[in-house]
């Protein structure tokens, strides 16, 4: 592919784009991309902005335990936030919480998207018995509400493993659970754009020069049908927070020595009518923040990129 | 009668059809008992392509002709009949062997909005061909013969670089074409590809697929609904109704004297295309379904010729004397019914375009 544009003219050319000027006249959206960025930021750089290691015991001192936030009285300067019923820093839990919340949707997205793309695509192209074949499957899939199927496939993966590798086959065994129960969606997407696209005159051409189906499939149709793709893994995404947080109140996500937003939120439900109210009140709202914030995104990209709408 | 052919045709197709199964799911049929449904999309068809000449099918929509495109090109199978192509029967050849036979047959589309990728570059949707036949072996050579083709077609090198969309439906028709030639093709099939465009656009796109033709020596199956365009471009005319050929023979026959009522109908419907005083057979009516063709000859309820043997019995093709074959009851039923005088002056130039006939067989 020679003659490729230079990153200066890339930028411009993008700064210049449709969806960018889309982007920059929707106020709710620009906030949005805020939040998100600030959280990613904050969950990437955990282990050096955090003020506290909260998976460090040696620092843990239970004098420090139930201390209420810094502007609250009796608050202490070192916990933005306040501690918990063992002393550890809400604020740093919080931001390794995001961490995990954040990893487990975007693997899980990831995962969901190339198995529902790759089944969606095979799927549409072929048709026949192999559409029926996974499509029955997408069928069944379909007919299970999602937090059932992760509880239940958790709940599977549990029993076949010993004891004490649950702790440590928690974080996988969530991705499994979620992207086991998300991917139908990219792969109904997939295959619906696919059927359209394959009787379109441009994939007859490249038939008629003898391209492979799988060449044909990856190379014009992919590219082509990856715009609703996109809507739905950022749609999904802030979703795949939301089972993971589910399934982690309930008990069956991550356990409490490496907690998840949603494991502090189920521990901090335990204090919160003795008024501990903060150990349960900020991991909630840094959740709704960043569930809101990426859903807001999705729905501009929805939007964004329907050309119905222009 | 046609005089015979001292070359071979280049394409002929013998007998070709394709039988379209519209039936409900096996589930349905055997619950709701619904019988199986079939659409006869192309009937026998016999047509002979000579080297370097330019066949255009002319009809109504829905009559078969694209159809009839893809079946030459191979996009869909042939139920029966072959297709002869330089000596091959490429119905019979395996999947493997048809290979070097797609280099040489290519085609241009109908729709210029569909017909090229929205996210490839220019010069990569020319350079599809050279890539997959491995025609250019390095990367120079590739650009080098892309920007060749674009200027070929009249446009510039350097719109390679841009994208389908920064281009009008005829720019994107001349980069369609600059694909289709990039193989060096022997043969084009052309699927309506002037019917997406503006009138003052067509004929330039027409004019650059003469100069082509001249310059390349391209054949051309020309697919239209355009008799203006079909007069422009066509050496042999065949008029299609319902998947069958109705009337075929050299194209400035055909246009001085049509003889299938169907012909007349569809001459009829074109305002500026001068034929001569002619008495005008008004035909009404729109093209019967086809998945329920009516019996006997499939023109019979709307033709104003039609008898009581039109409406059972189906008529074959029969050669007539001024080089044209003809399927109606009504024109080769009596004697000189439809001939007329001074149309035999054609018949010398007519190479055998149109096989004879074998006998018709019934309607289903």
């Amino acid at each position: 592919m020679a003659l490729e544009a230079s990153p200066q003219s890339r930028l411009t050319a993008f700064l210049k784009s449709d969806l960018f000027y889309r982007f920059r006249t929707s106020y709710v959206t620009v906030a949005a991309s805020a939040v998100t960025v600030f959280i990613l930021l904050a969950a990437l750089l955990a282990p050096w902005i955090a003020p506290h290691d909260p998976f460090d015991v040696s620092t843990l001192s239970l004098w420090d335990s139930e201390l209420p936030p810094v502007w609250a009285e009796g608050g202490d300067p070192r916990f933005l936030l306040g501690t918990d019923n063992q002393g550890r820093d809400v604020l740093s839990a919080i931001l390794y919480g995001s961490r995990i919340s954040l990893a487990v949707g975007f693997v899980s997205v990831a995962l969901a998207m190339v198995i529902g793309i790759v089944v969606g695509l095979v799927s549409g192209y072929f048709g026949g018995a192999v559409d029926a074949f996974f499509m029955r499957i997408a069928d069944v899939m379909l007919s299970f509400p999602t937090i059932l199927v992760a509880l239940l496939v958790s709940g599977i993966v549990r029993g076949a493993l010993p004891r004490e590798m649950h702790d440590s086959a928690a974080l996988i065994v969530l991705v499994f659970a979620i992207t086991v129960t998300t991917w139908v969606q990219y792969a109904r997407t997939v295959r619906s754009s696919t059927m359209v696209e394959r009787s379109r005159e441009y994939v007859y051409a490249a038939q008629l020069v003898g391209r492979k189906p799988f060449a044909i499939l990856f190379s014009h149709i992919l590219p082509n049908v990856m715009g609703p793709v996109l809507v739905i893994a950022t749609i999904n995404l802030a979703m795949a927070i939301l089972i993971e947080a589910t399934l982690s109140f309930l008990g069956v996500g991550m356990p409490p020595t490496n907690p998840s937003l949603g494991t502090l939120i189920r521990v901090g439900n335990e204090y919160l009518f003795s008024g501990v109210w903060w150990v349960v009140i900020f991991p909630s709202l840094t959740l709704v923040a960043l569930v809101l914030a990426v859903n807001l995104l999705g729905d501009w990209l929805r939007d964004a990129l329907n050309p119905k709408l222009r | 009668m046609s005089s015979a052919t001292d070359t071979q045709p280049l394409v002929s197709l013998t007998g070709l059809s394709k039988t379209f199964d519209l039936s409900p799911p096996l589930l349905n049929r055997l619950i709701e008992r619904k019988g199986r449904r079939t659409l006869r999309a192309v009937d026998a068809l016999n047509i002979d392509i000579p080297r370097g000449k330019t066949f255009s099918l002319v009809g109504e929509s829905g009559c078969g002709k694209s159809t009839v495109a893809k079946l030459v090109v191979g996009l869909h199978g042939a139920t029966s009949g072959s297709i002869t192509f330089d000596g091959t029967d490429l119905t019979r050849l395996a999947a493997a062997d048809r290979g070097a036979f797609r280099k040489r047959i290519q085609m241009i589309f109908q729709d210029p909005y569909a017909s090229l990728n929205p996210r490839w570059r220019v010069r990569d949707i020319i350079a599809e061909p050279l890539r997959s036949f491995g025609i250019t072996s390095s990367k120079q050579e590739e650009r080098a013969e892309v920007g060749r083709l674009l200027e070929m077609v009249g446009l510039s090198a350097r719109d390679g670089e841009k994208f389908p969309h920064e281009f009008s439906g005829g720019q994107r028709q001349r980069i369609s074409i600059a694909r289709a030639i990039s193989s060096k093709p022997e043969f084009l099939v052309c699927d309506e590809p002037t019917s997406a465009l503006d009138v003052s656009v067509q004929s330039q796109v027409l004019n650059l697929m003469r100069d082509l033709q001249d310059e390349l020596g391209l054949t051309y199956l020309f697919i239209s609904h355009d008799l203006a365009v079909v007069d422009f471009m066509s050496d042999y005319v065949g008029v299609m109704y319902l998947g069958r050929l109705v009337e075929a023979g050299p194209a400035e026959q055909i246009f001085a004297a049509p003889e299938h009522p169907y012909t007349r109908l569809l001459m009829d419907t074109v305002p500026d295309i001068s034929l001569g005083r002619r008495d005008r057979a008004p035909a009404i009516g729109e093209v019967p379904n086809p998945i329920t063709p009516p019996p006997g000859c499939s023109f019979n309820p709307r033709c104003p010729l039609a008898t009581q043997r039109c409406r059972e019995q189906s008529p074959a093709l029969a050669a007539r004397s001024s080089g044209t074959v003809v399927a109606c009851h009504a024109v080769t039923g009596e004697p000189a019914a439809g001939s007329r005088p001074g149309a035999g002056g054609a018949a010398g130039t007519g190479t055998g375009t149109v096989a004879q006939r074998q006998p018709e067989r019934g309607v289903a």
